[in-house]
């Protein structure tokens, strides 16, 4: 469970305890939230582990899931939340928020998702679920790169999907509208307003979409993108 | 790790193909894996598979050179040297 700390991915952490998964919670600089993540998780009775790594830096990944595998057994849910914004207008943005966006929202997605993938075929069941966002396959002026980015995850969740689809293993992305988090704060957008539910969705909305994606309930569903946004993307 | 003989390398590469999905009784040497319905995520698998028994690392490049269940031992057991 990458970028765990706070937010979207506390509560997805949470909500994978709770139905019994051991967590790994990772994190980049967030060890506050990392820590409170991994409390709450075991004061309810669960099991997890704070883990610390930039998924973004290409030698991360694999040192990630060794740390994982290690302390936790056997990797049978990857979920890539990790994610940063950069805004700008496109004909402003400077190359390095074009890289460092695309690096985290799908370098890391890639990197983590092709690591896991070749134990996951072996042991014939896997869950990846990777967290894109209604920006991306909709337009929000001030954010090309994270919507480059996330419609990149789409695009690859479905293919790396269909590849491996026969050897039992799932992979989908939620496609979250906008949420109560500190990473939503100050979005260039009147998005808010074209809300048909009329308000904002909470990270344990979002939870339970992937909680769902990654129990037994859901096996026959691959290659498809769950929007948890009021509707916003109809 | 010690050489393995064509024997050991040819049996877990057969007892491969069927867990894929082959007819065992389709597998000999010359036997096409395209015929065989093996695919290229059968042939990532029985990389890690031949990695994990002989310690042989295949790229990209060797495994797209294997057409037949004969040049998937023979390159395993000349590496394996």
């Amino acid at each position: 469970m990458t970028g765990a700390s706070r937010g979207i991915g506390a509560a997805i952490a949470l909500a994978l305890a709770a139905d019994g998964w051991p967590v790994a919670v990772n994190y980049r600089s967030g060890v506050d939230g990392a820590t409170a993540t991994v409390e709450a998780i075991v004061s309810a009775g669960g099991h997890a582990v704070a883990i610390q790594g930039d998924v973004s830096d290409p030698a991360v990944p694999d040192r990630l899931l060794g740390a994982v595998r290690e302390q936790l057994g056997p990797l049978a849910v990857l979920v890539n939340n990790a994610g940063l914004r950069a805004d700008g207008l496109a004909l402003s943005l400077s190359d390095e928020d074009w890289q460092r966006v695309l690096d985290t929202n799908l370098g890391a997605t890639y990197r983590l998702t092709r690591a896991v993938l070749r134990e996951m075929i072996r042991a014939r069941f896997g869950r990846v679920i990777n967290i894109a966002s209604v920006i991306g396959p909709r337009a929000n002026a001030g954010q090309a790169n994270y919507a480059a980015s996330k419609a990149a995850v789409i695009a690859f969740s479905k293919t790396a999907a269909v590849e491996v689809a026969r050897r039992g293993v799932t992979i989908n992305a939620v496609a979250p509208g906008l949420i109560e988090t500190e990473m939503t704060e100050g979005i260039p957008s009147d998005l808010g307003e074209r809300i048909p539910a009329r308000r904002t969705g909470r990270p344990e909305e979002v939870a339970d979409a992937v909680a769902f994606l990654a129990s037994e309930r859901a096996s026959y569903i691959t290659a498809t993108t769950l929007y948890v946004d009021g509707g916003l993307s109809a | 790790m010690a050489e393995p003989s064509i024997d050991q390398i040819e049996k877990v590469i057969t007892d491969s193909l069927v867990t894929f999905g082959a007819d065992r009784d389709a597998i000999s040497r010359d036997a096409e894996l395209d015929a065989l319905d093996v695919d290229s995520l059968d042939l990532a698998e029985l990389s890690q598979i031949i990695e994990e028994n002989f310690g042989v690392e295949l790229s990209s490049n060797d495994v797209s050179e294997i057409k037949t269940v004969g040049d998937a031992i023979d390159i395993v057991a000349e590496r394996a040297k």
